[in-house]
């Protein structure tokens, strides 16, 4: 379990590709994938396959636009960027995700104490 | 919130653009692979190495690309079509499967859509009319004399008027209009119309607005008004072309200039609601001062006011009604009225509920009949699939995308049969709509609505789950290595299938033994009811109402109806001709009667008796038997004598074992000598025993209430309609075109609404049988193509033909006895609850449960006999080597 890399909660991937499309601009596919991965010094089990149901899932809401366009290396590839809806949405998401590691972090760091507190 | 709705819009449009977006997103995986490969051998990986990396990486194309459609579609609509299209293929290959199970499905649904919609109108579905509920009809509480006792006169109806505090308005229409009352004088010949006097406030209390011009107002209901007319809305259409501008126009109606002051709308049948299978035109006002010495003969409804219950105003009639006079002028005619309310819509059909509730049932029955039909084919087949369906488990289906697929399967069966159905439903309800013969209420009315619509999609639904589920669960519970092991084509397996056919069949035959034990006795009952001495002759009479020109001097009349008997008589062909009022089982009137005696009679001695104003010849002419003295003459009508023919049954009740010939009786109020006794005539069906009737000459005392020329002959009626107008003609020159009809015509209609429901049930139980002797050959069809090999056998070693042949016999006849032993129980418990429907026949009527045991046993033996045959024609050498 320990040298095992990290099973990815079900919506967190989603919250990742937004933050990485509101930090770095638009990107394609790969480039996503691989600033992820970077990111998260590769502790993250990342099938780079499974960014696509969640590409074309925040495309439905609204939250990224998808085009195409040519990469650096002239290659033809499909750029996504964040739209203001999806903006918000990282927003509120952010804000959750603090809220929730904080809370998750104080149960976890719980010391046996008297009766009260 | 936005974000869920637009997500729903963009997966449905996903559903629609696969293709490109599949490509789509090929490319951009391509693209990916593309970059990481590059990446990879920047990083200075060789070629293979790198691209390996990148796809155990990118981890499984395929499964991005479902996950990726799984999130941006409609997965299960995904499946769903998968489903789909598959039940279409199989039903493709199993053509003749699929026609047959369409067929019997079509039959099954398309039977209770049309059945549920007729009871849907007459008896579910309000009447047509505002707050209908609040509608009710007043009779009298013991109408033992037809129309005339359901009446009350003007006198009565006027008083109940304006001293009642229940109802908001009660009216009513004159009972004793006979068809075709009218004649309207056009360009061409008169036409004939049939006219109904309604009382003040008719069309307001039962909540009709006229579809043009305006209804009657107060005025035109006295004496010397101005005549006026509302017409109906298809003689409107028919007659006058649909215009519009007839609304003020002045027609001439016998000979009366008449205003026409409306059209009432298409919706308002007034024959449907109040005289079944009868055409109405026209609808004029009842002036009450024309009808003050005339007797009962108002029909009388009322609207309750708002808050009033049928048992409160009951109460206020009970109190109210006996305390009436019957008429101002005449004190001395005593009061005492009885009246009964009963809710118009319960007055109309109550009476068919039982009948319509069986109609419903066998209906029900014929439903199930299929189902249980239709299972057990799909059982043949899941029995013949049972490899494909462990296959498909073995390959990892799992079983509840078995049983999704066979209930789609018998979704889209049942789908498409409710659909045939309710096309064969909309052709037969259009056509029973349009049968003015049956004297059945509301049937006018009956339409494919969407109540009807519901329903089939419920009988769909529940056919689908009953006939699906069972074939789905076997189907899908198979223990995978023994059907993968078994042939199909051994002796020992599917033993548990074979016993599950068979008990399906069984049910089968028992529920055809039910619907066929029903139509026996209805049969039966109707054959008794034709059966019936009516007391005068149907066939070989026919009837044409007259014109006898202002027929009101007696003299005049007289003369010209001697002229009408004696030219028609003189016909070639006709064997004798005569002239009534009123004709048995169309409308009837009756006064009272009773034997001049010492006693100064009273009220209580009057017997009610139906009058028939004649003349001479027209007993004859009937077909009615003089049992004693001697027919009318013409010089009893020139003398204004009078006389009078009894039937059997007042000449019993007034002089009890005496000859009532030479005798006095007082008919009609005038004191009048009995000069004939005739066998009884059954006057309103053929159903109800004969009640008292007279017969009277018509004299200035006797006035008749129109005049139907009746005359015998063998010739067909089409025949002699011709010579008979043309006589009429020409004694009359506004002889209206009146219909000419048989007698017979007169019966049928009478016994119409029970002739509709045995044809109904009897072609229930021809459906029933039909099923069921396919649904036996399927069985043994079955486990003879089964035991092929078994046969092949015992042939070897010496089984003859014809025993084979008894065996597969025996054991079709095994199972057609069983069947029929559950369903004479079964039907011995239903004949029962019909017993109130039948007519002279018992519920335990011999002959309705032999003639179903003899055509049940026929049946299953043909259906036993053909696959017997296929077996006794085994070779024992081809049957061994088939394996």
């Amino acid at each position: 379990m320990v040298d095992s890399k990290l099973n990815l909660l079900q919506g967190t991937l989603d919250v990742m590709v937004l933050q990485t499309l509101e930090v770095m601009g638009p990107l394609h596919g790969y480039g996503i994938a691989r600033r992820i991965e970077q990111v998260s010094s590769n502790e993250v089990l990342l099938n780079q396959g499974t960014i696509y149901a969640s590409l074309v899932r925040l495309q439905q809401r609204g939250w990224i636009a998808g085009r195409w366009g040519t990469s650096d290396n002239n290659r033809k590839a499909k750029f996504y960027s964040i739209t203001r809806a999806g903006q918000k949405q990282l927003a509120k998401d952010t804000a959750y995700w603090q809220r929730l590691s904080a809370v998750v972090g104080r149960v976890l760091t719980m010391q046996p104490q008297g009766d009260e507190e | 919130m936005s974000h869920f709705f637009r997500e729903a819009l963009n997966r449905m449009r996903s559903f629609f653009r696969k293709r490109p977006l599949d490509q789509e997103l090929d490319e951009e995986m391509a693209a990916h692979l593309e970059m990481a490969v590059e990446e990879n051998i920047a990083r200075g990986m060789p070629a293979g190495e790198a691209r390996r990396l990148a796809l155990a990486r990118f981890g499984g194309v395929q499964q991005a690309r479902e996950a990726h459609r799984e999130t941006r579609g409609l997965p299960w609509l995904d499946v769903m079509m998968q489903d789909l299209s598959f039940t279409f293929r199989t039903m493709r290959r199993d053509r003749a499967f699929t026609i047959v199970a369409l067929l019997i499905l079509a039959l099954g649904i398309g039977a209770n859509v049309t059945v549920f919609s007729v009871v849907n109108t007459i008896l579910l579905r309000p009447l047509p009319l505002r707050d209908s509920q609040q509608l009710v009809r007043i009779v009298e509480k013991d109408p033992r004399a037809g129309e005339s006792s359901k009446t009350y006169t003007a006198d009565a109806t006027q008083d109940f008027q304006q001293q009642n505090r229940s109802f908001q308005s009660v009216s009513g229409y004159f009972a004793f209009t006979g068809p075709d009352n009218f004649k309207l004088i056009g360009q061409d010949q008169p036409l004939p119309l049939t006219g109904i006097l309604v009382a003040e406030e008719f069309f307001q209390t039962l909540g009709v607005e006229p579809a043009l011009g305006r209804l009657f107002k107060a005025g035109e209901f006295v004496k010397k008004a101005q005549p006026v007319a509302l017409l109906t809305y298809p003689v409107w259409k028919r007659q006058f072309g649909g215009d519009r501008s007839i609304v003020g126009r002045t027609v001439d109606l016998n000979n009366t200039s008449v205003t026409v002051i409306g059209v009432l709308p298409e919706t308002f049948d007034f024959g449907s609601i109040f005289s079944p299978g009868a055409r109405v035109d026209l609808f004029t006002p009842y002036i009450m001062d024309d009808f003050r010495d005339d007797g009962n003969d108002l029909a009388l409804i009322g609207r309750l006011k708002p808050g009033v219950t049928v048992g409160q105003a009951q109460r206020e009639v009970d109190q109210l009604l006996p305390q009436l006079y019957f008429e101002h002028k005449h004190p001395e005619y005593g009061k005492g009225y009885t009246g009964q309310v009963t809710e118009l819509k319960e007055y109309i059909s109550g009476k068919l509920r039982r009948s319509l509730i069986v109609l419903w049932c066998a209906v029900g029955l014929i439903l199930l009949i299929v189902c249980v039909n239709l299972s057990n084919l799909l059982l043949a087949r899941a029995a013949a699939r049972s490899k494909e369906f462990a296959m498909r488990t073995a390959l990892g289906a799992r079983r509840g995308r078995l049983v999704r697929q066979s209930l789609t399967e018998s979704f889209v069966l049942a789908g498409a049969g409710a659909m045939v159905g309710l096309a064969l439903s909309y052709l037969v309800i259009s056509y029973l709509a349009h049968q003015g013969s049956i004297a059945l209420p509301l049937l006018s009315m009956v339409r494919v609505d969407g109540r009807a619509l519901e329903w089939t999609v419920l009988v769909a639904v529940s056919a689908a789950i009953l006939f699906g589920a069972m074939p789905g669960l076997r189907m899908s519970d198979g223990n995978l290595q023994e059907v993968l092991k078994d042939s199909g084509h051994g002796t020992s397996s599917g033993r548990k299938h074979d016993r599950l056919r068979s008990t399906l069949v069984i049910a089968e035959i028992a529920l055809a033994c039910v619907l066929l034990v029903g139509a026996g006795l209805l049969l039966r009952s109707f054959l008794h009811v034709l059966d019936v001495d009516l007391g005068f002759e149907a066939s070989a009479a026919a009837t044409i109402s007259l014109d006898d020109g202002d027929g009101r001097d007696p003299a005049k009349r007289t003369a010209i109806w001697q002229e009408f008997v004696s030219r028609s008589s003189a016909i070639p062909g006709v064997e004798a001709a005569g002239i009534s009022d009123n004709l048995p089982m169309s409308r009837n009137r009756s006064w009272g009667i009773a034997a001049k005696g010492q006693l100064k009679s009273s009220a209580q001695d009057f017997i009610p008796v139906f009058v028939y104003i004649v003349s001479p010849g027209y007993l004859k002419a009937m077909g009615m038997r003089l049992k004693e003295g001697r027919d009318i003459r013409w010089d009893d009508l020139y003398n204004n004598r009078s006389v009078v023919i009894l039937n059997e049954t007042v000449a019993r009740k007034l002089w009890p074992s005496q000859d009532p010939i030479g005798r006095t009786a007082i008919a009609g109020g005038m004191d009048s000598e009995v000069i004939g006794v005739i066998s009884d005539v059954r006057e309103s069906s053929a159903e109800e025993n004969a009640g008292a009737q007279m017969y009277l000459p018509s004299t200035k005392q006797f006035g008749p209430e129109g005049a139907n020329l009746v005359v015998r002959s063998k010739l067909p009626s089409s025949a002699l309609a011709m010579p008979v107008m043309r006589t009429l003609r020409q004694i009359n020159q506004g002889q209206p075109a009146t219909e000419f009809k048989r007698i017979q015509t007169l019966v049928d209609h009478s016994t119409s609404p029970r002739r509709f429901f045995v044809l109904l049930v009897g072609s229930f139980a021809g459906l029933g049988i039909l099923l069921a002797s396919l649904g036996i050959y399927g069985v043994i069809s079955y486990s003879v193509t089964r035991q092929t090999q078994e046969i092949g056998i015992r042939m070897a070693l010496g089984a003859t033909e014809s025993r084979v042949q008894l065996g597969v016999i025996w054991k079709t006849l095994r199972l057609a006895l069983i069947g029929m032993t559950v369903g004479i129980f079964a039907s011995v418990v239903v004949a029962r609850l019909i017993a109130s429907l039948l007519f002279r026949t018992a519920p335990t009527d011999p002959f309705a449960f032999a003639g179903m045991v003899v055509l049940l046993g026929v049946v299953a033996l043909l259906a036993g006999y053909l696959p017997a045959r296929r077996a006794s024609k085994i070779h024992p050498l081809v049957a061994l080597r088939t394996q």
